[in-house]
């Protein structure tokens, strides 16, 4: 296996509340190699996206970042808010869920396209920003790229606006894509055209992807490794077959259960009862509440994430049981 | 659809070709822009009127006071025998003129504190937001009387410039965008505010723009809807601000015209003369109505949604 660019050790944000600190996501660890895409999980507010945010600086004011996070071997938490600017964009880009509100409604698309080249490319004028970014459009495929580089966001539909956002963000030739549902808010034929250009691109790039979804299959169909979130902890990560073949914590069972299989239909699809509990519930298993296997000592201590298999680490007291 | 048919321009120039092709569009407000238009050219008729008809907006004639339209006076004459026409055209020089520039003072400095106080937030914003409501907390007349008596010379301009009429227009001008920044940067404060919580904001952040990068590329585009609209009612209260002002007697002082204090010396006389009433009260109507009109195709210009 290659050197890893992204090493994640042990990251936690926090944001303050209520005279106290409130730790929105903790313990988060994992690592990333060039050509390899991670696919993370879990449902709205486990704290994918304040992950995602974290790795480009972009952590909400209040918010506090803590552990480590290194990228090519250079530690970015704490570092300037210059040192950040450079990076973000540069070396690691960012593509949001909605490929409406993500492009400026007033703005041609081509210009956006060449702000990140402005930004960060030395002489690098708008001229010849935008004659660029004809060239990205047609790399993330879009027809007639000179005419949708002059075109205003309104005036392209949803896949080639999310498309137009993935050129965005592959400008200036990032190593780390961070894509955050980028393909939620899209009809399934298109999403399946989004996952398709990604991986291309990643083939053709050898860019790392952080790609991060609340849909297991979606994300099963480009990550290599799956990392599954529960209330701001990991609670499972392995690669994606093991983790199809054999998932061991019970809410990864719960999440593969409830997808829909078109060779067994069923009259109602499995669900896993119950709601994401408050954060800060104290000490125990954070899943407990809603776990078919959890006692009494689920309730009293946290379970560390431990290695079960090869790559394979689970965060569960029960796993395999 | 086909690459061909459109023109291959330089992509930033044809953004404003864009515009103006969406402006030409708005039948209003073009026809607001010819009203405008035909205003400035009245206004500048004076220079020939003055240069080669012998008119003088200044010449007295007791014998011809409140005179009907004739040959000589085509809108007849004021209440010191003065020739109306040439007064109006004058006078619309320096009303049209403080207008404009008031008004676009005042807006850039409304811009500059309202943009930065929505972006920023917390202390940037109790800052320059409390500054704003303190101004807009002043008392207006010893405000008024205050920055009226300031002595010119004591800031470094020579007694010369002081005396004259520039000194009296420029004053005018500071005084009125001082007073009258405030409600354009609550305006444009309160889009910000909308506008920087926008995806497409922190996309910008994402690939690296600084907040100066996202304030004048991202938030100015996008609120420039509100503030094309405060500005071109704005224009409207500034050329009757400018005519209190002069009654007050810090403005543009008499005999020099402006369409503000011939509005103002002719409320006295409505029942004798009412046309010197009529006269620069229509124009100024002309123009409050035209800027609004121009300012709805201005808006219909700036928004690219807006292409049918």
């Amino acid at each position: 296996m290659t050197a890893p660019l992204l090493e994640v050790t042990d990251l936690g944000v926090s944001f303050p509340h209520a005279g106290g600190r409130h730790r929105v996501v903790a313990g988060i660890s994992y690592a990333l190699a060039p050509g390899r895409t991670l696919g993370v999980v879990g449902e709205s507010g486990c704290g994918k996206s304040v992950t995602a945010l974290a790795l480009v600086g972009l952590v909400p004011a209040p918010g506090h970042v803590e552990g480590s996070i290194r990228f090519d071997g250079r530690e970015l938490v704490g570092q300037s808010h210059a040192a950040w600017r450079a990076l973000r964009g540069a070396d690691i880009a960012m593509v949001f869920q909605e490929p409406m509100t993500a492009l400026n409604p007033v703005m041609t698309i081509g210009r956006q396209i060449a702000e990140s080249l402005v930004l960060h490319r030395d002489g690098m004028g708008w001229r010849e920003g935008e004659r660029e970014a004809v060239g990205l459009l047609e790399a993330v495929g879009i027809n007639a790229p000179r005419d949708r580089a002059r075109a205003y966001p309104h005036q392209l539909s949803g896949g080639m606006r999310q498309r137009a956002v993935i050129a965005m963000a592959l400008a200036c030739g990032p190593r780390l894509l961070v894509a955050d549902e980028p393909t939620t808010a899209l009809d399934v034929t298109i999403q399946a055209q989004i996952l398709d250009l990604l991986q291309d691109l990643q083939d053709r790039t050898g860019m790392a992807i952080q790609f991060i979804s609340h849909n297991l299959a979606v994300v099963s169909a480009i990550a290599h490794d799956i990392i599954v979130m529960y209330a701001g902890r990991i609670v499972e990560r392995a690669p994606v077959e093991a983790l199809f073949a054999h998932p061991l914590h019970p809410y990864t069972q719960g999440l593969i259960a409830t997808l829909p299989d078109p060779d067994h239909r069923v009259a109602r699809l499995p669900v896993i009862p119950g709601s994401v509990p408050d954060l800060d519930t104290g000490g125990g298993c954070r899943f407990a509440d809603r776990c078919p296997r959890a006692d009494a000592a689920c309730r009293i201590a946290e379970p560390a994430l431990v290695e079960m298999a090869p790559g394979h680490l689970v965060a569960c007291f029960k796993a395999g049981a | 659809m086909s690459a061909a048919v459109l023109p291959r321009t330089d992509a930033a120039l044809s953004v404003w070709r864009l515009r103006w092709r969406r402006f030409r569009r708005h039948r209003t407000g073009m026809a607001a822009l010819a009203v405008l238009a035909l205003l400035g050219i009245f206004a500048l008729a004076a220079y020939p009127m003055q240069w080669f008809g012998g008119f003088d907006p200044d010449a007295t004639d007791l014998l011809a006071r409140f005179d009907p339209p004739s040959a000589a006076h085509w809108l007849g004459t004021d209440e010191a025998g003065r020739d109306e026409l040439v007064r109006l055209m004058v006078g619309g020089q320096i009303s049209l003129l403080v207008g404009l520039l008031a008004t676009v003072f005042g807006g850039t400095l409304g811009l500059l504190i309202g943009i930065p106080a929505g972006y920023f937030g917390g202390r940037v914003d109790a800052v320059l937001m409390r500054f704003t409501d303190g101004m807009m907390s002043l008392p207006l007349l010893p405000l008024l009387i205050v920055l009226g008596a300031v002595d010119l010379t004591k800031l470094g301009f020579s007694p010369e410039f002081a005396r004259s009429g520039a000194a009296g227009f420029w004053r005018i001008v500071v005084i009125i965008a001082i007073v009258d920044w405030t409600s354009i940067a609550r305006i444009v404060r309160a889009a910000t505010l909308a506008v920087k919580e926008r995806d497409y904001v922190r996309a910008a952040r994402a690939s690296g723009a600084g907040a100066a990068d996202v304030m004048l590329s991202h938030v100015l585009a996008n609120v420039a809807t509100p503030i094309i609209v405060s500005f071109t009612l704005t224009v409207g209260r500034v050329i009757l601000f400018e005519s209190v002002l002069s009654f007050l007697g810090f403005g543009v002082v008499p005999p020099t015209p402006s369409w503000g204090n011939m509005l103002n010396n002719a409320q006295e006389l409505v029942t004798t003369a009412p046309a010197l009433a009529v006269y620069p009260g229509l124009l100024i109507f002309f123009t409050v109505i035209a800027a609004n009109f121009l300012g709805d195709g201005l808006q219909h210009a700036f928004d690219p949604r807006s292409e049918r």
